[in-house]
């Protein structure tokens, strides 16, 4: 599927007129301000939570979640900061989303060459598996695979969370990729043998560069999901030194000790990083989605 | 549920047809670029997905050998009321998860797209398409604390009813199990409306722009336009968000563990926090198991078919 974020190019010229006659009305405002309500209701629990990450629990439960913070109030998050600690949760989920980024790009890659450009028997079928696994509920591996991470010593390690992201994330890529790489131009790929480039050479000096932009994208949706991911991280990895933000967000509220200011602001430094990663890499991510309209 | 279906194929110059020497995809060095891949495929989810379903024939609670037990646990699920209360409510998660985000992003991206991106600036389509995406960028697991707090009994939301004036309507919207199932939903409609949205917008994106102006020459009014071009024109997108969302629905777990722990009373439980909460609560993995294959079958039933219909129409529309 080719898909593009570019704005398509400006209308003709002469047809304005018409489209003025049409247009003059106040209906397009009337849109507009609705359309405008419905992205602002979108936006209000945003706003309720900064309003409450700032106040003195005190404060919360005199005058409510809806009035302002009477001080500038930051133990709360320094709480937060602090007892489930942060600094190294956030250490985690960078290593743990990262190394399954680069990691399942590469196996990715490598199965998606024998797939798409090897095109070794069967390739249809071993795709769909692909595709199949990626959809798969995760319930229906964690047992066993937590059973096995405690007989060889791997529970309670990030390692493993790595290795069972990589595939699981690989799975996707390796449908996406082959996918890709079957319509990769075919005399690119004999001129390079013509030069007597064996099948190594040909994949890291010819096809690598030329898929660098998807590979990129890939790398980030990757490095995304993984740090979302929940189901695993909360059953594989149960101590402070090893868990995720998100799991050490869900556990502190299970005990339910977290006043609503402190419940908050653990929530706001928590998105805090998926929407900094978001801002950083939304134009990498547009032009390689842009990437695959230029036909 | 991210924007992955958005990432392109990066169809490069088009070939005209090379002259096949030799027949293609017949080199068995290939294989050993799959070797890796495949024997990790095998170990992490061939071998547990074969695990799961001998464990689903026996009884065990993880500790000791798992006693067969052939179909008993199948047969107890079909007895067990909160196995069908699970199934009940993610009839509900596909309402709030796959239909009413798919039919209000639709609207939502062409009203920005062909009223809204043509009538005003493009930034103003495109801070608003920002506005309703954002949810999708926090982690499921936050935005399940935040609204499980708005949602408490002295929570955001009740301040806002009395705020204006509906305090009489006050209520614990989690944990009463009449509004319990409805409030989980309102949430999940907001956490997913953006993935359509902007999935919807980037492919109105390649539509040709004259069919549109054309249709506006001709006198066709907005819903004109919405019903003759712009379904027919992004049915490939419509066919993935539904695919998608469908088998996010099916899943849908950490929204569930956040909001609600599936209470109260079972009113919003699913069938994965049933799953887990049998396997590491409740210590029976066998039961656990089955649990877990029959919504693994549903799942892969539910794909194939989706893939097969898809299929089928794009053959229909090249004509064979």
């Amino acid at each position: 599927m080719s898909v593009t974020l570019t704005p398509t190019p400006a209308p003709v010229a002469p047809r304005r007129p018409v489209r003025d006659r049409h247009h003059r009305g106040a209906g397009r405002w009337i849109v507009l301000v609705l359309v405008t309500l419905a992205a602002l209701v979108m936006l209000v629990p945003f706003a309720f939570m900064l309003l409450n990450a700032f106040k003195s629990p005190g404060d919360y439960s005199s005058s409510g979640p809806l009035s302002w913070p009477s001080e500038f109030y930051t133990t709360g998050l320094r709480t937060y900061w602090t007892e489930v600690n942060f600094p190294l949760k956030l250490w985690n989920s960078a290593l743990i989303a990262g190394s399954v980024a680069v990691l399942g790009v590469a196996v990715s890659l490598l199965n998606a060459y024998a797939l798409g450009i090897g095109r070794v028997r069967g390739r249809l079928w071993i795709v769909g598996l692909f595709l199949l696994a990626n959809m798969l509920p995760q319930e229906a591996l964690i047992y066993p695979l937590y059973y096995v991470a405690k007989e060889v010593g791997l529970y309670n390690t990030r390692l493993a969370v790595i290795i069972i992201f990589t595939v699981i994330q690989s799975a996707f890529g390796t449908y996406l990729l082959a996918s890709v790489m079957s319509t990769f131009p075919r005399s690119l790929l004999e001129a390079a043998a013509l030069d007597g480039a064996g099948k190594w050479t040909v994949l890291w000096r010819v096809v690598f560069p030329n898929l660098r932009p998807t590979l990129a994208v890939l790398l980030i949706f990757f490095f995304i999901w993984t740090w979302n991911e929940f189901l695993i991280p909360l059953v594989m990895l149960i101590d402070n030194q090893t868990q995720t933000i998100p799991v050490a967000i869900a556990s502190l509220q299970g005990d339910r000790l977290m006043d609503a200011p402190t419940t908050n602001a653990g929530a706001l430094i928590s998105l805090v990083p998926a929407i900094l990663f978001f801002l950083i890499f939304q134009r990498t991510l547009a032009r390689g989605i842009t990437a695959g309209a230029e036909k | 549920m991210a924007v992955s279906e958005t990432v392109a194929a990066p169809a490069a110059t088009p070939t005209p047809p090379a002259p096949r020497r030799a027949p293609r995809g017949r080199n068995a060095a290939y294989w050993l670029y799959l070797l890796p891949g495949a024997v990790l495929f095998v170990l992490v989810i061939g071998a547990p997905l074969v695990g799961t379903g001998y464990l689903s024939l026996t009884k065990w609670s993880g500790v000791g050998d798992p006693t067969f037990i052939g179909l008993d646990n199948y047969r107890q699920l079909l007895h067990d009321e909160v196995f069908w209360a699970s199934f009940r409510n993610t009839v509900a998660m596909l309402v709030a998860m796959v239909v009413a985000p798919t039919v209000l992003g639709l609207l939502l991206a062409s009203v920005l797209f062909d009223i809204i991106g043509r009538r005003f600036k493009p930034r103003t389509a495109a801070a608003l398409r920002a506005a309703f995406y954002l949810p999708q960028v926090l982690p499921v697991v936050v935005a399940g604390i935040v609204w499980g707090w708005i949602l408490r009994p002295d929570g955001a939301f009740n301040s806002l009813l009395d705020a204006v004036g509906l305090g009489a309507l006050r209520h614990d919207w989690l944990g009463d199990p009449g509004t319990a199932l409805p409030s989980v939903m309102a949430v999940m409609i907001w956490v997913q409306i953006g993935y359509p949205v902007v999935v919807f917008m980037a492919a109105l994106q390649r539509v040709d722009p004259e069919l549109y102006e054309a249709a506006e020459v001709d006198g066709a009014n907005w819903l004109h336009r919405f019903r003759a071009i712009t379904l027919p024109q992004i049915r490939p997108e419509t066919f993935v968000v539904a695919l998608t969302c469908t088998i996010a629905a099916l899943k849908v777990f950490g929204p569930i563990f956040a909001l609600t722990r599936g209470g109260p009373e079972n009113a919003t439980n699913v069938p994965s926090y049933f799953a887990y909460y049998t396997f590491f609560k409740k210590l029976q993995v066998g039961y656990g198991s089955a649990i877990s294959t029959v919504l693994t079958l549903i799942i892969v039933v539910v794909a194939v078919v989706f893939i097969w219909m898809q299929a089928r129409s794009e053959r229909r529309d090249r004509g064979f």
